[in-house]
């Protein structure tokens, strides 16, 4: 893409000269410019709040400064800071851990000789992705509350005797909400592991072909070595996102049995600073967690470029 | 080659498929079913086929005084959201690949660099608040207007753009605004109807800058109607609301029909265009991935 760029901009002029033409159109992308400041670059002056004792209603330049009390207040919480840590860690690793199944789901449809299966499995698949939290949050309380479909289908067959609610279940939650999960981004998922077969040079098969490989084989030696570096990136963007991983979702299905078992770290910052009404905490909660991210992103980054000479973004 | 394997593989292929297909798909029948479902009888639990057939629980939630008005605002985000995102993401693309602009890279990497930070739920509540976007309509569709995986789509795709037909019209004497309105954002419609697909489905889906930072009725979109209903479902059977329906009505639904009702409505929108929309999808996803 580097390449098109500089070829679209070959005949450069070799100073941008003051013209009213230029000066129009700079002046036409100043709203946009103005856009993007308001809406990204300015809450990150909302992390001054962390810093400051701050009360609703009164304004921050009167609030008194406390310097870094709320980070030191958040270490010193240490049950509640390691149950929000272990859920973040612990449902992020699992996302983790499942996300080869996409890889895996789009193989299997890319070894499928039905075209139009494929095409109806594929669109089918992808419906989950389009549905807000919400929606799946409403479907899985049809099917799986207590007096859901599936307890009465169960208890109806005998299988079972009483209704179980996984929703409500904090045994269950981190494994239910890794299989809600899975069940919306699965389809969707597949696509750019499509994309990255089709990408795959077709000699590759066709010699793979001629040397004898059978069908397991040439997915063995041919699709998945192909699918590695989609892998990879996708592998490191996920890790690099851990502490941030599907807040809306969390968000939607937390309720009070499971909350000590689904609270991740946006969750607890969003509760302390916009439940609780402690801003000023909240925000510090919300701050330590984008700054690991960031480094976090780096870190992986460099690591990328060790690894495989190209940086992730 | 193995004939016996190829048979065993290609049915366990197609059965696994058939099977997650199902899976992904049967949550939206059995809401489908339920809604169409007398609530009666559907509380003695509906699985497969609907009991007694009725349009009664739509006809019912059509009368809850705020459905209507939902239905409108969540149109209106939808709607106008994505034409401001598409209007406002394709010009600053186009306006990034003149090589006339002053500060071109900068600003470009300016939006670019947002892909990879985020400031957090509560600074972005306080900054909308600061902004006086609390309890406006506007908050629903000015901040997404220009997003930064939008513009890089529509940036890659301008680039290959010949440049003949620009260069000829800038001759003629047309200004870049007109430049972008009659010829590049004419051309560039297939990649600007994959972004207003984006945008669209995100708008519809959206409902956290509505929880968080709306408390007007007016301005409650479906979405966040749902969640209550959620939340609060049995509330909303004796609430006003189902109060001023018949006193007939009243005795005959049920907090869930009422529930999967809402939800039915809400999704239907989604299930009727998405598959049209498909190819758009796979398209942005495939370049952001060539992109990314």
């Amino acid at each position: 893409m580097r390449r098109m760029e500089t070829a679209r901009s070959a005949p450069r002029p070799r100073k941008k000269t003051l013209t009213p033409s230029r000066l129009t159109l700079f002046a036409l992308v100043l709203p946009c410019i103005a856009l993007i400041f308001a809406f990204n670059y300015i809450p990150l002056f909302g992390w001054l709040y962390a810093f400051y004792d701050f009360k609703p209603g009164i304004p921050l330049s009167q609030s008194e400064f406390v310097g870094l009390k709320f980070f030191r207040l958040l270490f010193e919480d240490k049950e509640q800071l390691a149950t929000v840590l272990i859920n973040t860690f612990g449902l992020g690793i699992l996302s983790i851990l499942v996300s080869p199944l996409s890889a895996v789901f789009a193989i299997l449809l890319n070894e499928t000789a039905s075209n139009r299966f494929r095409k109806v499995v594929q669109t089918l698949t992808t419906l989950p992705n389009f549905i807000s939290w919400i929606i799946v949050f409403s479907l899985a309380t049809a099917i799986f509350s207590s007096d859901g479909m599936l307890n009465g289908l169960l208890m109806k067959l005998g299988w079972i005797h009483d209704p179980t609610n996984v929703l409500a279940d904090p045994g269950a939650a981190w494994a239910f909400q890794t299989a809600v999960s899975v069940w919306k981004s699965l389809g969707w998922g597949s696509i750019v592991y499509l994309a990255a077969i089709a990408g795959i040079d077709a000699e590759l098969y066709d010699a793979a072909k001629v040397d004898g490989a059978g069908r397991f084989q040439r997915i063995r030696n041919v699709t998945v070595p192909g699918l590695m570096p989609t892998f990879f990136v996708l592998t490191l963007l996920n890790i690099a996102g851990i502490l941030s991983v599907n807040f809306e979702q969390y968000f939607v299905f937390n309720n009070s049995l499971v909350a000590a078992k689904i609270e991740t770290l946006d969750l607890y910052s969003v509760r302390i600073g916009i439940s609780t009404g402690d801003v000023s905490f909240g925000t510090a909660i919300g701050m330590a967690k984008s700054v690991v991210s960031i480094v976090l992103l780096f870190l992986l980054n460099s690591f990328s470029r060790k690894v495989r000479g190209q940086s992730v973004f | 080659m193995r004939r016996e394997s190829s048979i065993a593989f290609n049915l366990f292929n197609y059965g696994i498929q058939a099977v997650i297909t199902l899976l992904c798909l049967y949550p939206f029948y059995y809401i489908l079913i339920y809604s169409i479902s007398d609530p009666q009888q559907a509380l003695k639990g509906v699985s497969f086929i609907p009991r007694g057939w009725t349009l009664f629980n739509y006809e019912t939630i059509f009368r809850l005084d705020n459905m209507g008005h939902s239905f409108f605002v969540s149109i209106a985000r939808t709607v106008i959201g994505t034409v401001l995102t598409v209007v406002c993401s394709s010009w600053f693309a186009y306006a990034v690949t003149k090589n006339e602009l002053y500060f071109r890279k900068w600003i470009y990497r300016f939006l670019v660099v947002t892909m990879y930070f985020n400031a957090g739920i509560i600074p972005w509540y306080l900054t909308m608040k600061e902004l006086g976007l609390k309890n406006s309509f506007l908050l629903y569709v000015i901040p997404s207007a220009i997003g930064a995986f939008y513009v890089v789509l529509l940036k890659t795709f301008i680039e290959q753009l010949p440049q003949a037909l620009e260069e000829s019209a800038m001759i003629d004497g047309a200004g870049y605004l007109k430049v972008f309105a009659r010829i590049v954002f004419p051309l560039s419609m297939p990649i600007v109807a994959t972004v207003a697909v984006f945008a669209s489905v995100g708008q519809w889906n959206t409902w956290m800058d509505n929880y968080f930072l709306v408390s007007s009725d007016r301005l409650e979109t479906l979405q966040l109607i749902l969640y209550n209903y959620l939340t609060q479902a049995q509330q909303i059977v004796n609430s006003s609301n189902m109060q001023s329906l018949s006193r007939g009505a009243a005795t005959r639904v049920s907090p869930e029909s009422i529930r999967i009702t809402v939800t039915m409505v809400v999704t239907i929108p989604v299930m009727l265009v998405y598959p049209f929309l498909q190819k758009y999808f796979v398209k942005g996803i495939m370049l952001g991935a060539i992109k990314g």
